[in-house]
């Protein structure tokens, strides 16, 4: 497990006093945390159940229980594919094998360069669309036909090899 | 149940009696709803009982023989299982989990440690440590207490028979066996006698039965180690060294101030456990003595406990090029050997004897090492003899037994008094810990063990259901101690510096206690554990 640096172990301990005194603190701390850091590191989840007088794994129980808390980093860009009904019959799966293929991001995991994560929804909302991804926040409608959400991912990549190249 | 006027069935452990309440448990209705609620529970349940290490033993099996399930009325898909037993002690496996959430209450309350959670949610849920890990990765003490709470074969110790009996076939290896005393109070109960039977005689008869090589009785290993630990404590009192100490027969509790209070490390004395000593002992000492080549010999430990499959595993206690022990079968496993060897009655046995030859001898104060306080008792026994130069009148001190989380005395060694602690599990060792972390405590000398009432208690003993400790509640302890007890005043010789084989051992072969080649086989180091360990 990689070592937290110390500025985010700053940040919890700061979240966990705030915190602290409150009714039912657990889960506004863990809601704080997952928005600072974008994941509940377990550093978090052993200081959280030091201040609320519960275990790690009860802490750990709770943010398996809400899908909004991850225990992994989420990737500088989230995709997401929508797996409902409509997409699925239209091909979400082959659309979700290709994301995973070109990022390098299983599902619900983050790529091991840490550039995407790749999460499976529900219904969008957008079935006169499907097959349908997100990719930060923007929609791809008829993926597999159209294409373009291809063309944003290796522009991402183009984007940041460029930025890391400069850096 | 059903009450009279509510419209609904009520569950009976949560709804309050008041009065003039009339219920019916066993009406028709009652009975069927219990049954569809055990129905649902199996058809989530991977039912390959025959194989499963609770096969007769198991509660689940016996409500659904007492409500009179004769199908699965609710096949369906089931939850994907964890099945994870990457630590030499204690084994998970999902598929049999009923959710009954027994092992995360016992973990936290009486060990107030909290390693299991539950994860999850709706049909996926699962219990297991966080991140759904092995044990071996996360501050688990392998104390089992878990594993006795669990009512089906979701948690179990990992089994070690099929490694004796492939020693005990191998025609080079000389295989000895040793049985610790909590077992002789526990071990019956596998073959239908009631709780805390004594029954050393046939579990000798049995063990031998198996073709072992020897069959010795722990509490030789246990009279060694008073011998090292009172010494110890007698030199940290004189020559100012870390006090109060702690005993370190427990494996458990060893396991838990690595994990949890690792700066009170030197507190804890240097002693290896009983059990390991008299291996370290019996690879060396006796291995010579029988012209022997100690890699010839195969050591197994019968344990009251899980934590034992770890602690010879340490590599902080190997003596030269062997371990001390080779394998730890539970009493569980042992009753299961017996059983494999085709002995489902030990009663038709007449009683037999330890082994004699060498390491034979033991006295009483060996015996009650089997439970809380009897560890502090032999070393007052054995220390105060050493002090007052002359035969103890009274060896009982009554205020080391009993069955409180925490007990304390003052005694007077030899007109110096000091202040004794005796506690048991855990939750309640913690606030004498966190005294001693203050600098506040006023004790010299602490015993603690792992689980709650000692070795008796361990998470190796035969299990008894949740019903019947509803039932009896902490009676079971009682029974297995007073059993102790009871062998310790039939012993000739009650105080471990009596036991003259191993006078005989020291002289010829260690020295003395706390000795060179003593501090080296018989004592071992500890090092602070990281809790949590995971990539
Ligand atoms: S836990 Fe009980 S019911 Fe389940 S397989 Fe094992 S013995 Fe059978
Ligand atoms: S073995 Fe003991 S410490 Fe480990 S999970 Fe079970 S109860 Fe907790
Ligand atoms: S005690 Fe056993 S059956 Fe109950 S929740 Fe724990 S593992 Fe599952
Ligand atoms: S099913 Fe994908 S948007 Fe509705």
């Amino acid at each position: 497990m990689e070592k937290l640096n110390g500025e985010a172990l700053r940040k919890i301990d700061e979240i966990v006093a705030r915190h602290k005194d409150q009714a039912g603190p657990c889960i506004e701390m863990l809601h704080e945390v997952q928005n600072e850091l974008g994941y509940i590191p377990y550093e978090a989840m052993e200081k959280i159940a030091e201040a609320t007088g519960s275990s790690p794994a009860e802490v750990y129980g709770v943010v398996m229980f809400y899908a909004q808390f991850t225990t992994e980093p989420k990737g500088k860009h989230v995709i997401n594919v929508c797996l409902g009904t409509a997409c699925y019959v239209k091909g979400a799966q082959q659309l979700i094998d290709r994301v995973e293929k070109l990022t390098g991001a299983a599902v619900n995991k983050t790529s091991p360069d840490g550039l995407f994560s790749l999460d499976a929804t529900r219904c969008l909302g957008a079935c006169g669309l499907a097959p349908v991804c997100i990719i930060d926040g923007k929609y791809y409608g008829n993926a597999l036909v159209n294409n373009d959400f291809t063309n944003e991912i290796r522009r991402i990549v183009r984007e940041e090899k460029k930025a890391g190249a400069n850096a | 149940m059903e009450v009279k006027g509510a419209r609904a069935l009520l569950s009976a452990c949560t709804t309050p009696v008041s009065e003039g309440m009339v219920v019916w448990t066993n009406s028709e209705r009652a009975i069927r709803a219990r049954k569809t609620t055990v129905e649902l529970i199996m058809s989530n349940h991977n039912k390959n009982c025959l194989s499963c290490k609770r096969n007769l033993n198991c509660e689940l099996q016996k409500l659904c023989q007492e409500l009179g399930i004769r199908e699965n009325r609710f096949e369906g898909e089931y939850t994907e299982p964890t099945f994870e037993d990457a630590s030499p002690g204690i084994v998970r496996d999902t598929s049999k989990c009923v959710l009954c959430e027994r092992c995360i209450q016992t973990c936290k309350k009486v060990q107030g440690i909290g390693v299991l959670g539950l994860m999850n949610r709706g049909f996926k849920t699962k219990v297991g440590p966080i991140y759904d890990a092995g044990f071996n990765a996360v501050n688990c003490m392998q104390c089992g207490q878990c594993v006795t709470a669990c009512p089906v074969g979701a948690l179990t110790e990992k089994e070690s028979i099929h490694e004796v009996i492939e020693a005990i076939n191998d025609p080079d290896k000389v295989v000895i066996c040793q049985t610790a005393p909590a077992v002789r109070a526990s071990l019956g109960e596998e073959f239908g006698h009631r709780i805390g039977t004594l029954v050393t005689g046939k579990m000798v008869a049995a063990l031998k039965r198996c073709g072992f090589d020897r069959v010795y009785d722990t509490n030789y290993g246990a009279d060694m180690t008073i011998m090292e630990e009172g010494t110890e404590l007698l030199k940290r009192i004189q020559n100012g060294g870390v006090l109060p100490m702690f005993t370190s027969c427990s494996p458990g509790w060893i396991k838990y101030i690595e994990y949890e209070y690792p700066d009170l490390l030197p507190h804890l004395s240097s002693a290896k456990s009983p059990h390991m000593m008299f291996g370290a002992a019996l690879k060396t000492y006796w291995a010579q003595k029988n012209n022997i080549d100690p890699s010839k010999i195969f050591v197994v430990s019968i344990m009251p406990c899980i934590a034992k499959k770890t602690e010879i595993l340490r590599p902080e206690c190997k003596t030269g090029e062997y371990q001390d022990v080779d394998a730890v079968l539970t009493t569980r496993e042992a009753a299961r050997l017996i059983k494999m060897y085709g002995m489902d009655n030990i009663d038709i046995f007449e009683d037999e004897k330890f082994d004699q030859d060498f390491c034979g001898e033991y006295t009483g104060a060996g015996v009650i090492f089997g439970t809380s306080g009897g560890v502090m008792e032999a070393a007052l026994r054995t220390v105060k003899q050493i002090l007052d130069g002359k035969p103890l009148e009274n060896v009982d001190f009554m205020e080391c037994r009993g069955m409180a989380g925490v007990k304390e005395a003052e005694v007077d060694l030899n007109g110096q008094k000091i202040w004794i602690a005796i506690t048991s599990s855990m939750s309640c060792a913690k606030p004498l810990l966190d005294e001693v972390r203050a600098g506040t405590s006023k004790y010299t000398f602490i015993e603690v063990m792992g689980c709650p009432g000692g070795c008796i208690n361990g998470g190796g003993q035969s299990i008894i259901s949740g019903r019947k400790k509803a039932r009896i509640g902490d009676e079971y302890k009682v029974w297995r101690m007073e059993t102790l007890y009871e062998e310790d005043k039939m012993m000739p010789k009650r105080v471990s510096m009596d036991n003259a084989q191993m006078q005989d051992m020291y002289t010829e072969f260690f020295g003395e206690p706390g000795s060179e080649l003593a501090e080296k086989l018989l004592h071992t180091t500890y090092s602070p554990k990281k809790r949590f360990d995971i990539e």
